[in-house]
């Protein structure tokens, strides 16, 4: 088993730096946002999963054949204090190294969700006392507020969608039931489960390139699935312009533009509790979403969605299968 | 008897709206005309408005920050901790994170979509 251990850290390695940089650059996410999103998701979990995996694996080497009786054996020794003359320095720091990370993983995701809930039921409150109710349907809220924003506040049964006097103001009905559909695709698909799930992933690993990444390319895929929604009925160039309103913060067109070098700054994707349209977004997000919708590119082919399956399948079962399996033989 | 909710509402319009500070009879008062006036939030029986449940509502609001109460003075007198316009700033804030110069994000962006999505885009706008 002591192959495994190599494996899996060689795995980790790999899911933590360079497969992520390629995927992040990889034109075809913006063709099948929801695989991409499967990916991502299938990246971070095999290379949490691998992390662990392999400093277990390394630690439990010298008593165990494989990750069931080693862990068997650590359970005797830590209960019924038999002799740890088997493992030496670095087994001990491994494993202590695997329990740590495991923790800190789980008490990230616990602390994440505790930040994101008092931030939410705050800014609920505020709005009780802020904003009134919408004629466009139950759970839409309008503000008053000159810039056209718009965002939805997840909360299960409580959840509401937020428009502000300048956005009703700036966009025409059509524009707004495109803002309406695409905000509320976020809450129906439950997008802001995914923001948190990424957000404590980054929270917990900042120095690793694959969490910074997979953040940015999540908070920009749901944007798109959002935007997926709301094509389903109405057109594309009431969306464009319900999208270019939003980000401009006005009606009025835009009269001096930007050299293209200045472009490239990423937003703080910090803030992740609540999802805007237009708003919160990077200038690189709602570039790319903006371009996806004026120059479409055709969907992936469907081999290449069951190739994309297949290999988030494989990314989970790989880890999952050498950890367990020999144990399960043995 | 309207709920805590629409009181707390009703209560921080009031105070919103209002340039001093206000003690809770004061509060129950113009809450009791408002209703008056309007037959709205606490419906008929604005008039029966208890300043003990004006007095709960202006506690609930204090312990959520929004009001502060005059130590030293009776009876107390309530106030806005901020107003009506910068907790709504404070909202957007959050909701829309550090793009402050919103102008700039559309200019960044034009920059970084092609020349002729970009006119294409220039086009939808100009529209009307």
């Amino acid at each position: 088993m002591f192959w495994t251990s190599y494996f899996l850290a060689v795995l980790a390695l790999v899911l933590a730096w360079p497969v992520p940089v390629l995927l992040s650059r990889a034109e075809w996410p913006s063709r099948a946002p929801f695989m991409a999103m499967v990916l991502w998701q299938a990246i971070a979990l095999a290379g949490g999963l691998s992390m662990i995996g392999a400093m277990l694996v390394y630690g439990l080497e010298p008593i165990g054949d494989n990750l069931i009786a080693g862990l068997r054996s650590l359970a005797g020794m830590v209960l019924h204090n038999e002799p740890t003359t088997a493992l030496g320095f670095w087994h001990l720091f491994a494993l202590s190294a695997a329990a740590l990370l495991s923790a800190h993983l789980v008490f990230t995701l616990l602390l994440t969700y505790v930040k994101i809930e008092r931030q939410r039921r705050r800014h609920r409150e505020l709005l009780a006392l802020l904003a009134s109710p919408s004629d466009d349907g139950p759970g839409t809220v309008v503000i008053n507020h000159d810039s056209p924003v718009a965002y939805c506040l997840p909360g299960g049964a409580r959840s509401v969608t937020v428009l502000s006097d300048g956005l009703m103001a700036a966009l025409e009905p059509a524009e707004l039931r495109a803002v309406l559909i695409h905000e509320n695709a976020h809450l129906s698909q439950r997008h802001d489960l995914l923001l948190w799930a990424f957000a404590a992933w980054r929270q917990a690993l900042p120095w690793f390139p694959t969490t910074r990444l997979a953040q940015v390319a999540v908070n920009s895929l749901i944007e798109m699935l959002a935007d997926d929604v709301a094509l389903r009925t109405e057109s594309k160039g009431t969306l464009i312009k319900a999208i270019a309103i939003v980000a401009s913060g006005s009606a009025r067109p835009v009269e001096h533009f930007a050299p293209p070098g200045t472009s490239g700054q990423d937003a703080s994707p910090e803030n992740s509790s609540l999802s805007g349209t237009g708003g919160a977004d990077s200038p690189r997000t709602t570039a790319s979403r903006v371009s996806r919708l004026l120059s479409p590119k055709p969907p992936l082919p469907a081999a290449q969605r069951a190739l994309v399956l297949a290999a988030s399948a494989m990314l989970l079962a790989v880890p999952t299968g050498l950890l367990i399996v020999p144990g399960l033989l043995g | 008897m309207a709920s805590l909710g629409e009181l707390e509402r009703a209560v921080m319009d009031l105070l919103w709206a209002g340039q001093e500070a206000a003690t809770a009879n004061k509060l129950r008062d113009l809450l009791a005309q408002d209703s008056a006036a309007t037959d709205g939030i606490a419906g008929h029986q604005g008039k029966d408005l208890a300043v003990t449940t004006v007095l709960t509502v202006l506690s609930r609001l204090e312990k959520k920050g929004l009001v502060e109460r005059e130590r030293g003075t009776r009876p107390h007198r309530y106030q806005a901790v901020s107003s009506r316009a910068d907790h709504t700033a404070d909202l957007m804030h959050e909701a829309l994170g550090s793009a402050p110069d919103r102008e700039a994000v559309l200019a960044r962006f034009i920059g970084s979509v092609s020349e002729s999505e970009a006119a294409t885009l220039r086009k939808l706008l100009g529209k009307n």
